[in-house]
């Protein structure tokens, strides 16, 4: 059977992204609305409080991720799929981007408020960090090359013990620092006002909708350089086959 | 499968042993890193002592790795994956082997060090039993993390420069750890030692199945 | 409002750096596709056999 070759676009958009994207940059416009001009100022932080609603989501956005790249990592492991593998990596990329704001956002935020950029003792900081170094290790291992499957096994054991080390490493952490200035349940202890809170959901919901519209495209980035390489290989062969077919009908 | 774990180790034990790399030059570098961090701390006693156990548990980190890749070699070289396959010797067998090679080799190396921290930083060991316990534990998380990302970076350009951005991260627990509980053992700082051997050996416990597990799939498919 | 340079910084800074990325998906996809063959251009249609 062959696809209609017809109306296929030259880029990895489509109706569904464009729509996210567009709720994408409505819901940031809405945030920085609500997040600026309406949500009122902590009495503790003050106005720094309006860290939270870009640096909560990022948070939270680089667990998501990196779950999502421990299940693939299986996924590959178990059934060979070649669709979660590339489902693990995207995951993975975006997922870096997500923890690298993490920790920017967080660091800049801990200035004013514990009047330090880095604070060891404080565990998430510090698990988040080494969290960030293992996901570019799984990157670099991605981006090593070699033969594919290899390449995707390879990286999926990674995946498996990044996720695996991560609560041991967290409770190292815990006990080491044995106190934590992390704002432990600023959510659930009812401290956050109502617009505070409510921006910072639509925070976790709008850059929910910004992974999914980049794990679309960087999915079908992965899907396209697989199909750019096969054909390469189909080509090369068809070639060789032309050769050999051409010096056969010479001799 | 514990004969050929035996098997695989005693080989290793008995290449690295012809070959000396441990003893002439691994010993000699762990012993380097000891007099460097002297230095760098300009021979100021009580800081010294303050991060005896600190600097101790960081210069076996590093030199993990090389074990870890002197380990790996011995099996990419000539073809000796395949070779060790095609013996039928079960792939959890080869880890565990494997492991206990790197393991003996990094005890090897901390008893020097502990000597050279007692004579060097003039540390003084309060709880032996504690030291030695830990050495142990943390060792065989060490080396079990260690040989499953060596062979994981076995057939990656750059091993040499992935093989730390992987292990050092997930090591972190064992530094963590390890360290605390020799704070305890040589007194610098007033911690229960011996709760910390728990999580190093959780530590070793998880990391030891995680690689008998996957590391077949990594010796067959890579 | 108190600590707006700090504000600035991280909404800039994280604001920039989603956008920048997907800035370059957008191009990285723009320009991978174009090499892809129409016939070959389709990422859902293959998977089952691959």
């Amino acid at each position: 059977m062959t696809n209609p070759p017809l109306d296929l676009p030259a880029h990895t958009g489509s109706r569904t992204t464009r729509v996210l994207g567009a709720a994408v940059l409505v819901g940031v416009a809405t945030m920085i609305l609500l997040g600026f001009f309406v949500a009122p100022e902590d009495d503790l932080m003050a106005d720094s409080v309006r860290m939270i609603f870009v640096h909560v989501p990022s948070a939270i956005l680089t667990y998501v991720a990196f779950s999502v790249t421990a299940v693939g990592s299986v996924m590959w492991l178990w059934k060979r799929s070649v669709w979660w593998d590339i489902v693990a990596h995207s995951s993975a990329e975006i997922g870096v981007v997500f923890c690298g704001l993490t920790l920017v956002t967080g660091s800049i935020w801990g200035r004013p408020t514990w009047n330090t950029y880095w604070e060891w003792g404080d565990v998430r900081l510090v698990t988040t960090l080494i969290l960030f170094v293992m996901m570019i290790g799984y990157l670099a291992v991605r981006s090593m090359g070699g033969d594919e499957s290899a390449v995707a096994t390879r990286a999926a054991v990674v995946g498996v013990i990044a996720a695996i080390n991560i609560p041991i490493i967290n409770r190292s952490v815990e006990w080491w620092a044995d106190r934590t200035l992390h704002q432990q349940s600023s959510i659930t202890d009812g401290k956050l006002e109502d617009w505070t809170l409510f921006t910072m959901f639509l925070g976790i919901v709008v850059w929910g909708v910004f992974y999914t519209w980049s794990m679309t495209h960087r999915f079908r980035i992965a899907w396209l350089e697989r199909e750019l390489r096969d054909g390469d290989l189909d080509e090369a062969i068809a070639a060789r086959r032309a050769e050999a077919a051409a010096s056969g009908g010479a001799s | 499968m514990l004969r050929d774990a035996w098997l695989v180790a005693t080989k290793d034990l008995q290449i690295e042993w012809r070959s000396r790399v441990t003893f002439s030059q691994v010993v000699p570098f762990a012993g380097l890193v000891l007099v460097l961090f002297g230095f760098a701390l300009d021979a100021n006693r009580p800081v010294l002592l303050q991060a005896t156990s600190g600097l101790f548990w960081v210069t076996i980190m590093f030199v993990s790795t090389l074990a870890v890749q002197r380990s790996t070699s011995i099996e990419t070289t000539d073809g000796a994956r395949r070779a060790l396959l095609l013996a039928g010797i079960e792939p959890p067998a080869v880890f565990v082997g494997k492991s206990i090679a790197v393991a003996v080799q990094l005890l090897a190396v901390e008893v020097v060090l502990l000597a050279g921290v007692v004579v060097l930083y003039s540390a003084d060991v309060e709880a032996w039993g504690l030291v030695f316990a830990t050495c142990l534990v943390a060792t065989v998380g060490i080396a079990a993390a260690g040989t499953l990302l060596g062979a994981l970076v076995a057939g990656v350009r750059a091993r040499e420069t992935v093989l730390p951005i992987l292990l050092l991260p997930v090591l972190a627990p064992v530094l963590i750890g390890a360290t605390r509980a020799f704070d305890d053992a040589l007194g610098s700082v007033a911690v229960d030692g011996w709760s910390w051997l728990g999580l190093l050996a959780g530590f070793g416990v998880i990391n030891v199945v995680l690689g008998a597990l996957s590391y077949g799939v990594l010796l067959e498919e890579t | 409002m108190t600590h707006l340079g700090y504000l600035l910084a991280g909404w800039g800074i994280t604001l920039g750096a989603l956008g920048t990325y997907a800035f370059r998906l957008a191009v990285r996809g723009r320009s991978l596709a174009a090499r892809v063959p129409v016939e070959r251009r389709r990422w859902m249609t293959s998977e089952d056999d691959s």
